[in-house]
């Protein structure tokens, strides 16, 4: 099993979500996060000197599926999320050694 | 004329009641942008409120109620609201307090057009348009229905401001909202309000103080000023009653949308509100829930971005109520129904012609603006959001 942890631009999510439901994905886990890249944020120009917004908003999106279907997972949310700018976001993919469903006690493994 | 205690403590009363109007705007559209954009919105709200308080008694008040040039403008003889005393002369109310009553109808103006550029607005260029919009659209108008102009001695009805008031700031929100373009990203991400309590609270100071708006512009405490209570509320309610319901055909009955029938209720009650009985504030209102509710629908259709619906509310439901009080007056004086179709063409003609103007001269002022100093902040701010890029600040950190 692999965990699918996006970093995307809020305004995406919507389109995210849209995406991953096409491919048949529904579960999912979102938290609402700040952070920044290389670029270290944003700054904005003024005449009497700099704002620098360094952490912006974003949305952290958690998606476990099995190991096979890790690429399309990856490709919904790519088509979901991609604007072309800077800030369009990271996905990382961390395996996962189980997973137990609280209520019934299931231990689900690849 | 004497002074009359009773009326200059209602009006005294009413002052207060529609100053509290201006940041009810202000938290009504505050709740319903994106949280990068609350504080932006409201002192926006705030910001109008200043402005046009000092324009107003430096010339506003002059250019509205100063003695008639042509119908068109008022002259300066008030200025600095130089010979604007204590005492009453034309009414029962000291005329100093006549000119702070009209001033916060002013203010309000202005804050209720800012929908049209929310969430994209630079704030330095919002004080010049601000300042030159109430003197070049606000005072003319004012001065045409109320200030002896073209419109009051053609016998153009409007109790409290549906022309002067809600046709001027709907449109010309709708006309710079044309200008300073879409906000980044409308129609293809989601744009969601966000937080409805702080708009139902908006809301609520809106209703409230719109006793002080219609029942104070009576300028009496008397019976007028009662029937003008009653049908406000009146019209409020159906309102908000038949928006509600229209909404729910679509969809879950949305409060905003209740509380939105509620306003254009009391936008299309506005210029009626001294010339109509009971029964007809309920038709009045109960149809501008409708005709609003449909233009909002009609807006987003088109894909204007005429973000926060003043133009559906109070522009579209300031032009119904100018047409139904002439259709509807029965107190005082008469209109269609009562024998009498002069006054439903002439506050039809007053209407378009407001419409007209507030659209053509906020477009042209826009555009100058727009193309000179510009209104519109960069991608970076309008992205990060108004709060920080334009006042450094966070609603919450």
């Amino acid at each position: 099993m692999r965990l699918i942890k996006a970093i995307i631009k809020p305004e995406r999510l919507d389109a995210v979500k849209a995406a991953l439901e096409e491919a048949g994905f529904f579960g999912m886990t979102i938290t609402e996060v700040q952070g920044r890249g290389e670029q270290k944020g944003i700054s904005l120009q003024y005449r009497g000197g700099t704002i620098e917004v360094d952490l912006i908003p974003k949305i952290e999106m958690e998606v476990l599926v099995p190991a096979d279907k890790v690429n399309e997972v990856i490709e919904a949310v790519k088509k979901g999320a991609y604007t072309g700018k800077i800030g369009d976001g990271r996905i990382f993919i961390i395996p996962v050694e189980e997973s137990i469903k609280i209520r019934t006690g299931e231990v689900i493994r690849d | 004329m004497t002074l009359d205690s009773g009326a200059t403590a209602w009006i005294l009363a009413s002052t207060c009641l529609v100053m509290l109007m201006t940041p009810g705007v202000g938290l009504f559209y505050g709740g319903l942008v994106r949280r990068k954009n609350v504080i932006s919105m409201v002192a926006l709200a705030f910001l109008s409120y200043a402005l046009v308080s000092v324009q107003w008694v430096f010339c506003g008040y002059s250019f509205a109620f100063g003695s008639d040039v042509g119908g068109f403008i008022g002259a300066l003889d008030f200025i600095g609201l130089s010979g604007v005393g204590m005492e009453a002369t034309n009414l029962p109310i000291p005329d100093i307090l006549f000119a702070a009553f009209q001033l916060v109808f002013a203010a309000l103006t202005l804050a209720i057009l800012t929908s049209g550029v929310a969430e994209r607005i630079r704030l330095s260029a919002f004080v010049v348009f601000g300042l030159l919009w109430t003197t070049l659209v606000y005072d003319p108008l004012a001065h045409w229905a109320w200030g002896g102009g073209w419109a009051a001695s053609l016998g153009a009805l409007d109790f409290a401001g549906g022309t002067v008031v809600h046709i001027s700031s709907g449109f010309g929100a709708l006309a710079i909202a044309l200008v300073i373009g879409k906000r980044m990203g409308f129609g293809e991400n989601s744009i969601e309000p966000h937080n409805i309590p702080m708009t139902l609270l908006g809301a609520a100071l809106l209703w409230f103080g719109w006793f002080g708006f219609n029942a104070g512009s009576a300028i009496a405490a008397d019976g007028l000023a009662s029937n003008a209570f009653m049908v406000t509320n009146t019209a409020a309610a159906a309102g908000a009653l038949t928006w509600l319901l229209a909404s729910s055909i679509r969809g879950k009955p949305s409060s905003v949308g209740m509380v939105s029938g509620a306003i254009a209720g009391l936008v299309g009650i506005t210029p009626a509100a001294g010339f109509v009985d009971v029964p007809s504030s309920l038709v009045i209102g109960g149809v501008a829930g409708l005709i609003c509710y449909g233009a909002l629908l009609w807006r987003l259709k088109k894909g204007f971005d005429e973000s926060l619906d003043a133009w559906a509310i109070h522009g579209v439901g300031g032009l119904w109520g100018a047409i139904a009080t002439g259709i509807f007056a029965s107190v005082g004086k008469t209109g269609l129904l009562a024998g009498n179709p002069y006054q439903f063409g002439i506050n039809t003609v007053d209407a378009l012609i407001a419409v007209g103007y507030a659209f053509v001269v906020t477009y042209i002022l826009a555009m100058i603006i727009h193309k000179t100093i510009g209104l519109r902040v960069s991608d970076d701010e309008e992205y990060v959001g108004l709060d920080i890029s334009q006042h450094g600040e966070r609603a919450r950190s």
